[in-house]
């Protein structure tokens, strides 16, 4: 296995995942009688051929890099987060808490407020999972699923009977000030001079996802911490063995992992909104999950795969707009993506690497 | 609370549990195996869809029945797939099955009906009716046994005895056969049973395979018995209440009867009284909601007994250490 070079492993096994992916949602729309190739220029002209298209194919991504550098930090340490749904839905308390009840001055220190709030909020709920994995061996991945129900409970529980507005039918909170509006990516481009078009969600949100992709890499390859997630994700008993607190690393990994999903409420809740929703996550938690896997747990795949789950959300709410094909098409392409590229990795990596081995020895 | 109330909260819970029994019994052999499985939702939402569609058409409820069986064995075969045969993860296997289900099951059934996602409603032969157990209406008069004979235990759909009955033949294919000795040894030391000459991938196999069965029941009733047809998301979760019920049961036959009892209980209680008021308490309905999931971390915690899973679970099998 040692034959197949790095760039392969890193690209060209997601990318023929991908394209498997691909041809198979294809077959799919062809079996409930639709052109695939129609459908492809539709999603690509609907996402990305306007700068419309594009500010809600960045809107989007800006969600599933959150959740995806959340999933990849707890892969990196060996810890499988499938809660940033429930993660993602406290961060949106957080950033709630953080605009409702204080009247700030500018939009600038309610951001930095609300950011500490929806990383502290997120954190905080994957703590509980994370501290029973680490010190009862209960497995994270069922708790953190439990923990999505219970916070999706408990959200709809606040949000009818503690944070509506009085006199108020619509299960939402009220909502923030005009002066807590995020500025645009309309208003940002603006100011060098760049057009684009002002009625779409992109703002400035983005930005702090990609400050979050520096972070999570400085982080990862950069420190000491880093190195020992990643040793503990590698093999836990070597990492143990040469004087790393497994309590410590699963904690950690997971109150950033779980910081980093709520964080994603900022660009949902601030940004777009304006007020606390009843579902404003939307299943970007369980997208992290995909993303994750496609970007190979790293800031760079992670941003890119972002970037195409953006696409694929953008250009499916086109498709679903102008043919009979159901925004749910997006549903069975992602389930495909985490199926190609996590679960049957093998499948595709196997015959590759069997390629390059075969390549390896005709040089020989 | 009088008599006949409690009759029919319970009436109520035993329906409401058999789709969480059938799912339960799933995951136990799933899990006994060693394959952890936590697709059992995305089973069962692609299970209700396709028997709801073919009762639907063919107007029988028992080939619905076996449509919802032969799509959950699909789903049951791409798991065993990625995670027998390719050794990939299990827990993302199960992770994109569920997402499989909830996005083809729109698809198709937008395609093929044109109803917003949902299947034409069914009615006479197209889903379950009630069976009178002998006697139900001559013992009826009866105060107290009566009730509970001719409400409780008897008028369910077939399904709902057949999933009992599930629990008994579940305990003793799991604890009197040789098949039941060996799943479980694949469970907890693979390496063993490979040693005995006994095939670990052909066990494994038949573990997901059996769970495919279930889970296709707990779809079909979920379609033909609770429902009349299928909707939307329509399993809401229950997979993964079945999930927490396996917790719960301690991965064995008859815990898992009383486990999906309990939070069918809470369930029917959960939707007869959406408030409930316990002295200067008073409990919202998203309490009764959560307390499966919360009492499932409890019990995981360790703080009320403990749940040991199968030692070998989610690890794929290889034959040379």
């Amino acid at each position: 296995m040692t034959a197949m070079p790095k760039w392969a492993d890193a690209v060209l096994v997601p990318l023929i995942s991908l394209l498997i992916a691909f041809v198979i949602s294809g077959l799919v729309i062809l079996a409930i009688g639709e052109d695939p190739v129609a459908a492809m220029k539709l999603m690509v002209t609907g996402a990305l051929g306007s700068t419309y298209g594009w500010g809600y194919t960045l809107y989007y991504a800006t969600n599933f890099i959150f959740t995806g550098l959340a999933v990849s930090v707890a892969f990196q340490a060996g810890l499988f987060n499938i809660g940033g749904e429930g993660q993602a839905t406290l961060g949106g308390l957080g950033v709630a808490m953080a605009c409702l009840f204080i009247p700030w001055p500018h939009w600038s220190l309610a951001l930095i407020a609300a950011v500490t709030m929806s990383a502290l909020f997120g954190a905080a709920w994957a703590a509980i999972p994370a501290y029973l994995q680490a010190k009862r061996g209960s497995h994270i991945v069922i708790t953190t699923i439990m923990f999505n129900f219970i916070a999706s409970a408990l959200l709809v529980y606040l949000l009818v009977n503690v944070l509506r507005p009085v006199g108020s039918m619509d299960s939402a909170s009220a909502r923030f000030g005009e002066v807590m509006a995020l500025p645009r990516l309309h208003d940002i481009l603006g100011l060098v001079g760049i057009p684009f078009n002002n009625r779409n969600p992109a703002n400035i949100s983005l930005l702090i996802a990609l400050a979050a992709c520096v972070g999570v890499w400085v982080l990862m390859w950069r420190t000491r911490l880093g190195y020992q997630m990643r040793a503990f994700g590698k093999s836990e008993k070597a990492s143990v063995y040469a004087g790393i607190n497994p309590v410590r690393i699963t904690m950690y990994a997971m109150l950033i992992s779980g910081g980093l999903a709520g964080m994603m409420a900022i660009n949902t809740v601030m940004g777009e909104a304006g007020r606390l929703l009843m579902n404003s996550v939307e299943g970007a938690g369980f997208i992290g999950i995909a993303v994750a896997l496609m970007g190979r747990s790293h800031p760079v795949g992670v941003f890119f795969a972002a970037i195409l789950f953006g696409f694929l959300y953008q250009g499916g709410a086109e498709l679903a707009l102008w043919t009979k094909i159901p925004r749910e098409l997006i549903i069975v392409i992602q389930a495909l993506v985490i199926l190609f590229t996590g679960a049957l990795d093998d499948m595709v990596r196997r015959p590759v690497a069997s390629l390059f081995l075969m390549l390896q020895r005709r040089k020989a | 609370m009088d008599f006949l109330t409690l009759i029919q909260i319970l009436d109520s819970t035993v329906r409401l549990a058999t789709p969480l029994l059938f799912a339960c019994l799933a995951g136990l052999f799933s899990e006994r195996a060693g394959i952890f499985d936590i697709g059992l939702e995305g089973k069962m939402l692609a299970a209700a869809f396709l028997s709801a569609a073919v009762a639907a058409v063919t107007g029988s409820v028992w080939l619905g029945v076996l449509a919802g069986i032969f799509a959950s064995l699909l789903m049951a075969g791409i798991h065993g797939l990625a995670s027998i045969t390719f050794r990939g993860n299990q827990l993302i296997s199960g992770v994109a099955i569920n997402f499989l289900a909830s996005g083809l099951t729109i698809l198709l059934g937008q395609s093929w009906f044109a109803l917003g996602g949902r299947t034409p409603s069914l009615t006479g032969d197209g889903r379950f009716g009630p069976i009178t157990l002998p006697f139900a209406e001559a013992l009826a008069p009866i105060p107290y046994l009566g009730p509970i004979y001719s409400e409780l235990i008897s008028g369910h759909s077939a399904l709902v005895y057949i999933a009992v009955a599930c629990v008994p033949a579940s305990a003793w294919l799991l604890y009197r056969t040789r098949f039941g000795l060996r799943l479980r040894a694949v469970g907890e030391n693979p390496a063993a049973v490979d040693t005995a000459g006994v095939s670990v991938t052909g066990i494994r196999y038949a573990a997901v395979a059996i769970c495919g069965v279930l889970c296709g029941l707990a779809g079909a009733y979920l379609a033909l018995g609770l429902a009349a047809g299928f909707g939307k998301e329509m399993t809401a979760g229950r997979g993964y209440i079945a999930l927490a019920a396996l917790i719960f049961a301690k991965w064995r036959p008859w815990y898992a009867l009383g486990a999906t009892m309990l939070f069918g209980f809470l369930e029917a209680v959960g939707n007869r009284f959406p408030n409930i008021e316990i002295g200067m308490i008073s409990l919202p309905s998203q309490f009764m909601q959560a307390l499966p999931y919360v009492l499932t971390v409890v019990i995981l915690a360790g703080f009320v007994g403990k749940a040991t899973p199968p030692r070998a679970g989610g690890q794929p099998y290889v034959k040379e250490r």
